[in-house]
């Protein structure tokens, strides 16, 4: 495993490599973090440079984006990130991700480019199919028989029950963004990558991210996600460079946080500054390096992938 | 009772759903990277024995059932309860029919067997894997017939049917596995 992982790691940099993309590292530590509702970050002690509290990255998100403001050109980077309490068969709270940016790419071309990075790493490894290409609303449609975008709490509610998950009422109520994680992760991922890449784009816009709207519907942003085998591989956005809307994103977070009870961290100033001084157009995407190990060389969990899992860390 | 979250979910864990008690088989964690977290959880209803999934958001919990396996030893039926002792307390506990249900056509009396407990009540009765019984009644077999091909059915002193090997005799001991109830041996 840690030769098939240094030769995934390879192919990846010499895909860059040949396509003139910058490899870059940015810090695992720092200052700023997410305010996004669904990750919890690990925050460490008072460092020595007067700062009470560091936080390890979710992603390496925010740093890059400063970068691509200070002008860098198209960028990427292989590194850790860490979400606390993300442990399971498919989750470990260390991971590596590679992340990158592009540099006047839309969603169709970091799309057409992620493809084709994929077939390269799977190439003599694991036989697929040609990748599939849906709209989130088709996969909605196809899998679970039901429009996401035009449905009402009913319909979510029947359609959780017709599929037995009666208890998905009570889980979810009258809260539309976690109505269509419940459905989406019970009904619709399952069938997602079946012995091929599935791309799935177009996201609605009330499911939190840093995406840009589509221009031609303001409910949908210009996200995309990569499966296989059902397995969450990937997540990209058009990126948002408003830095009006990209604070107001912060204070819907930070808002949908106080309502939780969860932990309210401070907005990231330094990248709102970076977005004030303008990020170029820019798609960017980050893949999970051991899911995709896990999924190309058909292992039953990220453990599998690793040469320490937590448990053995 | 104490209260577990969904972070604390792990195989064999005892819980309260829909108040009855089950153990946990499985418990995936499931999270859209951008989105809510849940747990994807199979239950084994420890009364019906029926097997249930069950999805939680991440953060909701559930009451411990205070349920233990304890190896008694089973003493006798008083033709509407089942009695058992544990050795070294001698504190007897009493089985109703739902709770030794199968159990009962393997149990002797002194074998010693694993009843589950749920707030000190016998909910299951587990018997031992193996048992030694003698046979009541079984056809005469065909002398000289010793290969094991066919066989013929053999009542045991519980009331158990087995299939045995035509060369085994009514009178003798044998040994059972109570877990797929076929024979396995002759007992001198």
């Amino acid at each position: 495993m840690l030769r098939r992982r240094a030769e995934l790691l390879r192919k990846i940099r010499r895909f860059f490599a040949e396509r003139e993309v910058l490899e870059v590292e940015t810090p695992l530590l720092s200052h700023g973090t997410v305010t996004d509702p669904h990750l919890s970050v690990f925050s460490v002690g008072g460092g020595s440079g007067g700062s009470s509290r560091l936080f390890l990255q979710t992603s390496p998100e925010f740093a890059m984006k400063r970068l691509l403001a200070a002008g860098s050109g198209s960028i990427y980077q292989i590194c850790k990130a860490f979400r606390r309490d993300e442990s399971g068969r498919f989750h470990n709270p260390e991971f590596t991700l590679l992340e990158w940016y592009r540099v006047g790419f839309g969603l169709d071309e970091l799309i057409e480019e992620t493809d084709a990075l994929l077939q390269i790493l799977s190439e003599n490894i694991r036989p697929l199919a040609a990748s599939e290409h849906l709209s989130y609303r088709e996969s909605f449609l196809r899998h679970a028989g039901i429009d996401p975008l035009d449905a009402g709490f009913a319909d979510f509610a029947g359609c959780a029950a017709s599929h037995g998950l009666q208890e998905a009422e009570a889980i979810c109520g009258t809260d539309r963004s976690i109505w269509l994680d419940l459905l989406f992760s019970h009904l619709v991922q399952p069938h997602l990558g079946r012995g091929r890449f599935t791309f799935v784009r177009d996201f609605p816009a009330i499911l939190p991210s840093l995406a840009r709207f589509k221009p031609d519907d303001e409910r949908l942003v210009e996200r995309v996600e990569v499966f296989l085998d059902g397995l969450e591989l990937g997540n990209g956005f058009f990126e948002l460079s408003d830095p009006l809307e990209q604070e107001y994103r912060f204070d819907r977070d930070i808002a949908a946080r106080i309502d939780a009870g969860l932990p309210v961290p401070e907005k990231d100033r330094r990248l709102l500054d970076a977005l004030k001084a303008g990020l170029p157009d820019c798609a960017g995407i980050a893949l999970g390096i051991d899911r995709l190990l896990l999924g190309l060389h058909r292992l039953d969990a990220i453990a599998d992938t690793l040469a320490f899992p937590l448990a053995k860390a | 009772m104490a209260i577990v979250s969904t972070s604390e979910f792990k195989n064999g864990l005892k819980v309260m759903l829909d108040g009855d008690p089950c153990t946990m088989l499985e418990s995936e964690f499931v999270k859209p990277g951008k989105g809510q977290a849940f747990n994807r959880v199979k239950l084994r209803n420890l009364k019906t024995g029926r097997v249930v999934e069950r999805t939680f958001k991440s953060g909701e919990t559930l009451e411990t059932a205070d349920v233990v396996d304890v190896e008694m030893q089973y003493l006798y039926n008083d033709g509407e309860l089942w009695h058992f002792m544990v050795p070294e307390s001698f504190e007897q506990y009493a089985a109703d029919q739902n709770a030794v249900a199968d159990a009962k056509k393997w149990l002797k009396e002194q074998d010693i067997c694993i009843l589950t407990l749920f707030n000190n009540v016998p909910l299951a009765v587990q018997p031992p894997n193996f048992v030694e019984l003698t046979i009541t009644e079984t056809d005469p077999g065909v002398r000289g017939d010793t290969s094991g091909g066919g066989g013929k059915p053999a009542t045991l002193e519980t009331g158990a049917v087995v299939r045995v090997p035509l060369f085994v005799q009514t009178g003798e001991v044998i040994k059972v596995d109570t877990r797929t109830g076929e024979y396995v041996s002759r007992v001198k």
